[in-house]
């Protein structure tokens, strides 16, 4: 973890309600993806914990929803605001565990940090393909992106609005080595209950956080190996770890 | 020179900034970040005889100048504190640590301060009797002040070292209280814990804590706990740990002013994993400005 001052270089909106920053600072703290950073932003106590989009060369991308009057004011930040990080937050996903054709799957804002991954893959000479689930066709944000790496893009909509009609359950391809998954969590706890008992996973998962470095015990889940922070000890579990009840 | 020494109880500080219990864990998460043994102590989480997970999920709210916890004292239990934090800390930790622990019951406090009393890199105990997040305890005997002499007895009987009683600012006269716990042999006070507040998530017309209630703390309680450190200044003899929204130190000198012997920091540390190295790096330079050469001279100065 480190902390580090960043500037803003630019923001724009990506879909309703869904935002993409970039800003230039160090990144050296963030060495896997699936990591988080923490935001600081001026007349709100806590920190807004966002998952890394992408990063490289000095510049970071974060994409967020706007749910609440934190984000809200971060979404109205002009390009040249100076901002407050904690960077390199959280444990990522295990890149040597993907084999040669891993399958992304993401929800609503827990696409961003596929992104990453799927970059991170691609060079590691993984052929990844993505499912990228949303609601409906005003919320799909970064399919284009991804198409943009080359990599098989399947895209669905709760409504048909985009893509094939239904969740991301209902669209799942077969045969991949690996699952890398990040989204709320009824997505994460149906597609427990849709994959095979035998395909390896990892799930990145979502806690309201207090600190998000492991100080508070804000954010603790139930695993089956005891007690867990989200912040610290994941947000990426292996999927035999996690309890659904 | 400016001198920053302070004692508890004959136990001398090197300062008197402490991170509180829940803020800080068992030290390991900043002992990444920082060397801790810069801290005049610190207060490790809350410890009780049993493990525990403590409450559902969300346990976090945010208010204006503040959070709200209801963490529910999540915490490994008391043997596995003995056998594997303390040895942990040993490694990174050269000075005696605050033992701070829960109960549910006056036995289990005493059960759980016997464990403990062996251990040499415990200073002394703070005994929280006022933990808003737990049903059936806790705060229940940091509301009655027989409870809370009754717990302060027990526990003093099975210790050798220092006893303190954390008090809960959710009470209409904590003076009693806090006398009560004197006239029962506790060496020390600390205090305030967290307020007892909630907010409602408005879109899902909702408490946005799972358990309703949660411990409000944060920048936004230091009047409140600056006055009850005040009162309770005025009303014991021992020595009184203040905190509650510390997180500057001049914010450290106006507890001592109201009469605090030392000074936790507590959500500070969450929104700034550095907060209190910062801080003790700032107080030289501001007692400079405030013509302050030693910390010990200003406890409760502005006592007339």
């Amino acid at each position: 973890m480190k902390e580090a001052v960043f500037t803003l270089l630019r923001q724009a909106r990506l879909a309703r309600d869904v935002w993409r920053m970039e800003l230039s600072g160090d990144v050296s703290a963030i060495t896997v993806p699936g990591q988080f950073v923490e935001i600081a932003l001026d007349g709100f106590f806590l920190r807004r914990p966002i998952s890394v989009c992408d990063c490289g060369n000095g510049e970071l991308s974060l994409i967020y929803k706007v749910v609440g009057q934190g984000t809200q004011v971060m979404s109205c930040l002009e390009s040249g605001a100076s901002l407050n990080l904690l960077t390199g937050l959280g444990n990522g996903f295990s890149l040597a565990k993907s084999g040669c054709s891993p399958l992304l799957i993401g929800g609503g804002v827990g696409v961003p940090p596929l992104y990453f991954l799927a970059r991170c893959l691609l060079k590691a000479g993984a052929v990844p393909t993505i499912v990228l689930g949303f609601n409906t066709a005003a919320e799909v944000f970064f399919s284009e992106e991804f198409r943009a790496l080359g990599i098989r893009v399947i895209v669905c909509t709760a409504d048909g609005t985009a893509g094939q009609r239904g969740l991301v359950t209902d669209v799942l391809p077969v045969g991949s080595s690996f699952v890398y998954a990040c989204g709320p969590l009824p997505m994460l706890r149906a597609l427990d209950r849709t994959l095979p008992c035998s395909a390896m996973a990892e799930f990145s998962m979502e806690e309201r956080m207090g600190c998000g470095f492991g100080a508070c015990m804000g954010c603790s889940i139930m695993t089956k190996g005891g007690a867990r922070r989200v912040c610290k000890d994941g947000p990426v579990f292996p999927r035999e770890s996690l309890l659904w009840e | 020179m400016a001198d920053l020494k302070v004692s508890l109880s004959g136990w001398e500080l090197d300062n008197p900034v402490i991170p509180a219990s829940g803020t800080f864990g068992y030290g390991r998460e900043f002992a990444e970040l920082y060397d801790i043994n810069v801290l005049g102590t610190f207060s490790f989480k809350g410890t009780t005889l049993n493990a525990r997970f403590g409450n559902p999920t969300p346990r976090i709210a945010e208010t204006p100048g503040g959070m709200i916890n209801a963490v529910g004292m999540q915490n490994p239990g008391v043997d596995k504190v003995v056998t594997e934090e303390l040895p942990r800390l040993a490694r990174c930790f050269h000075k005696k640590v605050i033992a701070n622990v829960g109960g549910f019951s006056v036995q289990e406090y005493a059960d759980a301060c016997a464990r403990l009393n062996g251990q040499e890199q415990i200073g002394l105990f703070e005994i929280n009797v006022s933990c808003p997040n737990v049903h059936d305890g806790c705060m229940t005997f940091g509301t009655d002040p027989f409870a809370a002499a009754a717990v302060t007895k027990a526990v003093k009987a099975v210790t050798s070292k220092p006893v303190y009683v954390k008090l809960t600012p959710n009470v209409t006269d904590i003076v009693s209280i806090a006398r009560a716990c004197e006239d029962a042999g506790a060496d020390g006070i600390s205090l305030i814990n967290t307020l007892l507040g909630m907010r409602i998530d408005l879109r899902r017309r909702k408490p946005v804590i799972s358990n309703v209630m949660g411990g409000f703390s944060g920048s936004a309680i230091l009047p409140v706990a600056l006055r009850m450190v005040w009162q309770v200044y005025e009303a014991v003899k021992i020595p009184v740990i203040g905190m509650g929204g510390v997180s500057s130190a001049r914010d450290v000198i106006e507890m001592m002013l109201a009469g605090a012997t030392a000074v936790e920091v507590g959500s500070a540390n969450l929104t700034d994993p550095w907060a209190c190295p910062k801080i003790i790096a700032e107080l030289p330079q501001v007692m400079g400005q405030l013509g302050i050469s030693s910390l010990r001279d200003i406890i409760g100065g502005a006592h007339a």
